[in-house]
């Protein structure tokens, strides 16, 4: 267990890093770029708990699709090579409370729920048939009503795009 | 384990074994590829010879060349954010070294045994997409910048129907891990003739024909090579670089066709091995040791093949416009892809 410790620390020592310089980096295409620092850093972490699909799914939505858009937006309309002022506004130092809040919430919220328990130290990795056989057994409900809002999201894309 | 010529190689031999096995199965096919396709086939279908000087039949041009490469002055452009421009190349090679990682060679050869390995391998495909659009924004550069938005356009585009058609292959092998899908297609027999196994070419040709046109566009290989469309864009995303830059991004985009055309011969035309009923063998244990050396040579005579017809059609059309490589992928690609799918589910309940 002292490897995946050392390992952990790392990566999150990475993600720590990456995301401070997210919110005080002063141009905004590298803030994204540091944005996929941080959310390799998690499908890192997802590995090391052998969450495999997870992690494959983190890297295929987050780094190939979303940050693939952001960076696409962005350069699009905004895209300055240099230092950008305008960048940070006045407002800046008021997600440092809420950030604190936000962070206390989820801690209390895991060691409410999982208190001491820990992972089974065997490595038994949850299969992608045993999360499938999840997502459409018990699951099914939570799944439809997701998939509706995927799909009213893609109605109101295609009403903006129209023209007509 | 790893017990070729009934060796037992500890764990730390079998990594360090398997990073030089990276290291060639990315290299070699890219050095052959050049050679073979792009100097001597290119040169055959416009009527010339090619490169002859340099060792027989210019077999050695390429080791030329890359001396030439790498001695050229590395120029930066002074508006260009440094930092990221010298990134960029090495993330776009890393998402290759990333991609043959999951790429089975033998019953043993392998380099990881992932259980998602298909799922994997179209995920850190789309890595290369970042590294072309930070060469394309921090070179500083107008068509730089063109260049890389047309590639990410482009990307997002083809990736969707190239994972709907490798859905097909899932549904019939029920895998995801490459390693068990080779052993589905040699193991397996259509109506009950397994003379050459099941290999999912035969049973999944439209899922094999939308998946190799979406890696021609992948690879922005012609017809789909607007992204670095020299007509119009000088050369794309790939504008401001020169030297040892330019001959990372040159290496990335052959090595990705060899690792894409491993990926697509694992999936569809049985990878490393052989119909499983030739020898006797029934499952993945009873397969001979020396399937472990055959294996990269078959793997590596599919991906052959496979480039051929990647190379022969981009050295025959011409280029797309943008809007119709849009719509054909959006309007012709996908809604096949997701036909087949539905064909491919119903089937595989009824038989």
């Amino acid at each position: 267990m002292v490897a995946q410790n050392i390992g952990f620390t790392i990566i999150a020592a990475m993600m720590i890093i990456g995301a401070l310089r997210v919110v005080t980096t002063s141009n905004v295409v590298h803030a994204a770029l540091w944005l996929v620092v941080v959310l390799a850093g998690a499908a890192a972490q997802y590995i090391l708990l052998a969450a495999e699909f997870v992690a494959v799914t983190q890297v295929l939505v987050y780094i190939g699709a979303v940050m693939v858009l952001f960076l696409f937006g962005t350069m699009l309309t905004r895209s300055r090579i240099g230092r950008d002022s305008g960048l940070n506004n006045s407002y800046a130092k008021l997600g440092i409370p809420v950030a604190v809040v936000l962070f206390a919430a989820m801690a209390l919220a895991l060691s409410e729920s999982f208190g001491t328990e820990k992972l089974p130290s065997d490595g038994s990795i949850v299969t992608t048939q045993q999360i499938s056989d999840q997502i459409f057994g018990p699951y099914l409900l939570p799944f439809w009503a997701l998939s509706f809002v995927l799909l009213a999201a893609v109605i109101g894309a295609i009403v903006l795009a129209r023209k007509d | 384990m790893l017990s070729l010529f009934a060796v037992e190689i500890p764990y730390w031999g079998q990594s360090l074994l398997r990073v030089l096995g990276g290291l060639v199965a990315v290299l070699l096919p890219a050095g052959t590829i050049v050679y073979v396709f792009l100097f001597k086939m290119m040169s055959f279908m416009q009527s010339r010879l090619g490169p002859m000087e340099a060792g027989p039949y210019g077999s050695m041009q390429l080791f030329a060349e890359v001396g030439k490469w790498l001695q050229k002055e590395d120029i930066q452009p002074d508006n260009a954010d440094k930092r990221i421009f010298r990134m960029a190349p090495v993330v776009v090679l890393m998402s290759t070294f990333l991609l043959v990682a999951v790429v089975p060679f033998g019953p043993d050869a392998w380099f990881t045994d992932f259980e998602t390995g298909v799922f994997y391998a179209l995920a850190v495909s789309s890595i290369s997409v970042l590294g072309i659009l930070m060469a394309g924004w921090s070179s500083a550069n107008k068509y730089s910048l063109l260049g890389g938005l047309r590639a990410a356009g482009q990307l997002i585009a083809y990736e969707l129907p190239m994972v709907l058609a490798v859905i097909g292959v899932v549904i019939q092998a029920e895998t995801m891990n490459l390693q068990q899908i080779v052993v589905a297609q040699n193991a397996g027999s259509i109506f009950g003739s397994d003379i050459v196994g099941n290999p999912y070419v035969l049973t999944q040709f439209v899922g094999f024909v939308v998946f190799m046109i979406a890696v021609q566009a992948e690879l922005t290989q012609a017809p789909f090579d607007m992204p670095i469309a020299e007509s119009e864009l000088v050369s794309g995303y790939m504008t401001e670089y020169s030297g040892f830059r330019f001959l990372i991004f040159f290496i990335g985009e052959f090595a990705t066709a060899g690792v894409f055309a491993m990926i697509a011969s694992t999936l569809f035309l049985g990878g490393w091995g052989v119909p499983f009923s030739w020898f006797g063998w029934t499952t993945m244990d009873s397969v001979d040791n020396w399937m472990n050396v055959a294996g990269p040579l078959i793997v590596f005579t599919k991906m052959m093949v496979l480039v051929f017809l990647i190379m022969w059609i981009r050295f025959s059309y011409p280029r797309f416009r943008e809007d119709q490589l849009q719509r054909f992928a959006w309007k012709v690609l996908i809604p096949i892809s997701l036909a087949n799918i539905m064909a491919t589910a119903v089937l595989k309940v009824a038989f």
